[in-house]
């Protein structure tokens, strides 16, 4: 059967709820969904949270006086909770961006404006001199990545990386001497979405400590299938996307302690985010609204607060023991491929079902092609991380990614579409593609 | 996607061509007189073609006297060039336009074909490249040597502006 016995999670009988999955593609054939990692399916109560939300209650957030916008604020405001709740963190801690890339491009822009005298002298702790030094790792998503390029650009600071092992294990004994006493920023993934890799997160906090730097965690790929809990965790800041969670687009949040967040110099500016202005000049609202400027997505938050929910009520260890029984699932079913090679742990442990690999003579693109002939949905690419292939000496993999709906017959379906590629191209020396076109 | 587009997306002939691409090769040293070469990426799936061409200009009419490339990427963007240097190679630029638009037209019939003979004739093997048609998302993959193409006889001075 396609449910997971040895987690007792019902993965299978959750399919139900995810009006999506029973749809067919090509010629009639089963979904085979293995892209969560990229964006994750919608249950049923999301999709109805944001149709709910416009039907009934739809008006604008923290302004009006009437009883819709009372509704509209209270539905926007307990989602702050739904999420806060979700990641271990208090409401006031929760800012409501677009997605992980907005938040952490805030972050990065706070302390540009900072650098630039903006925040009074609370921001000033923030600020960056020629010379500082921004760390990240080679295993970051673009979105980790670009915007500290950047910053470093804009201030002069520099741009440090942690490298990982042929394995694609982060090297925290790196930290060591990477983490100085010029070093500001820390910024890192709580895990690869490439190879999968959880970040042990504690000699990151630990090391950023020693030296009074910033600790930055892209939480993108892991809320989703941990359980989280940033207080926990320890780090300053940390960003998370709605819809990686089975959450809708457009949303997502960013995390920091208050006083980082009471601290921070806005960054987009206009409506909502003032107390007092006048014709010269303008006082900011309290955290998290002083980076809330303009109208909100709200049903979109509203829908990411009942995800939040949803996975809640599934409970998040058992996600994480479905998730590691697919792990291994993942890792066994490839392992015995010819020509088929994981970048990224071939051990389950510390690891998320998330398994990229490269098919020796085939391009990545075409295997996508012949997995989606047969109903199997991956991503190809290099998964907006070209530094970590580059690491790895390849343009492109093909990615397989898990989520809560996830069965063990999708991932027999995947090896099984992934055995025909190299016979596909003529490679398998065991039997070749008959015909002649 | 059926198994029959896909079948139809990779002719044979097309995996010929990106087992053993035409044309492929250490480049020679850029910046010589008549050459152009041009660096294009699909930053999608992060194909990479780099190609150079040599014009000579002594003749009526440019003649490419020498085509060669180097790249990385699916068999749809490396057999596309290899094809390209077969039908580009020793022609003269009104015949390369000619043949670059017919490549360009056949790929926008959404897989039916140009119905034309001597259309088809032209391209000779690129012809193969009308199942790829119906897959809008690698289109950009058979297209990615000819952008570099049109961008290398521009730098060649073959060429006075990019069409």
């Amino acid at each position: 059967m396609t449910s997971a016995p040895s987690t007792g999670f019902a993965a299978a009988s959750l399919r139900a709820d995810f009006p999506l999955l029973s749809r067919t593609v090509g010629d009639g054939r089963r979904l085979v969904y293995l892209d969560s990692g990229a964006t994750a399916q919608k249950p049923q109560v999301v999709i109805d949270a944001e149709v709910d939300f416009y039907t009934r209650h739809n008006a604008a957030v923290h302004r009006g006086a009437h009883q819709l916008a009372e509704e509209a604020t209270d539905a926007f405001e307990r989602a702050r909770e739904q999420v806060a709740t979700f990641v271990g963190a208090d409401p006031g801690e929760i800012v409501w961006t677009p997605g992980a890339t907005a938040g952490l491009n805030l972050v990065a822009y706070a302390i540009s404006n900072a650098t630039a005298g903006r925040g009074g002298e609370a921001a000033r702790r923030f600020a960056l001199a020629s010379g500082d030094e921004l760390l990240v790792t080679v295993a970051e998503h673009h979105a980790n990545l670009v915007p500290w390029q950047e910053l470093a650009a804009r201030t002069g600071a520099v741009l440090r990386w942690v490298d990982t092992d042929e394995q694609g294990r982060l090297r925290i004994d790196q930290l060591d001497h990477l983490v100085t006493s010029r070093t500001r920023v820390v910024a890192f993934s709580h895990a690869s979405n490439v190879t999968g890799a959880i970040t042990p997160v504690q000699p990151f906090v630990d090391a950023a400590r020693r030296v009074g730097a910033l600790t930055v965690l892209d939480a993108s790929q892991t809320v989703p299938h941990l359980p989280v809990d940033l207080h926990a965790l320890g780090v300053d800041l940390a960003v998370l996307t709605g819809h990686k969670m089975l959450g809708p687009t457009g949303v997502g949040a960013l995390y920091g302690r208050r006083e980082l967040l009471e601290a921070m110099p806005p960054v987009l500016t206009g409506g909502s985010m003032v107390e007092v202005v006048t014709m010269e000049a303008a006082t900011y609202a309290p955290p998290p609204q002083k980076f809330e400027a303009g109208t909100q997505m709200v049903a979109q938050a509203v829908g990411m607060g009942v995800a939040a929910e949803y996975l809640t009520a599934l409970g998040m260890p058992e996600v994480a023991a479905h998730d590691h029984h697919l792990t291994r699932l993942l890792l066994d079913a490839v392992a015995d491929l010819p020509g088929v090679r994981v970048i990224g742990p071939r051990d389950a442990a510390d690891r998320l079902a998330i398994v990229s690999v490269v098919v020796d003579g085939v391009h990545a693109h075409d295997v996508g092609q012949v997995l989606d002939a047969a109903g199997v949905a991956v991503r190809v690419g290099h998964h907006c991380a070209q530094p970590l292939h580059r690491r790895y000496g390849v343009a492109a993999t093909t990615r397989a990614s898990a989520s809560v709906y996830t069965t063990e017959d999708d991932v027999a379906a995947f090896a099984d579409a992934l055995a025909g590629v190299r016979r596909f191209f003529g490679l398998d020396d065991s039997s070749s593609r008959t015909g002649d076109r | 996607m059926t198994v029959d587009a896909m079948e139809q997306l990779y002719q044979q002939v097309i995996l010929d061509h990106a087992r053993r691409p035409h044309g492929r090769g250490d480049l020679p040293v850029e910046g010589a007189e008549g050459t152009g070469r041009s660096h294009q990426v699909n930053p999608t799936c992060g194909d990479e073609v780099t190609l150079e061409v040599r014009v000579d200009r002594s003749g009526a009419t440019p003649v490419v006297t020498a085509l060669r490339w180097e790249g990385q990427g699916c068999s749809i963007s490396q057999a596309s060039v290899s094809m390209l240097h077969d039908l580009v190679l020793g022609a003269d630029l009104p015949a390369v336009d000619t043949v670059a638009a017919t490549f360009r037209d056949l790929l926008g019939t959404r897989g039916a074909g140009l119905e034309d003979e001597d259309a088809e004739d032209l391209l000779g093997d690129a012809t193969a490249f009308t199942g790829v048609g119906k897959f809008p998302a690698r289109i950009k993959c058979a297209l990615l040597g000819w952008v570099a193409l049109t961008d290398a006889l521009v730098l060649s001075g073959a060429r006075e502006e990019r069409s």
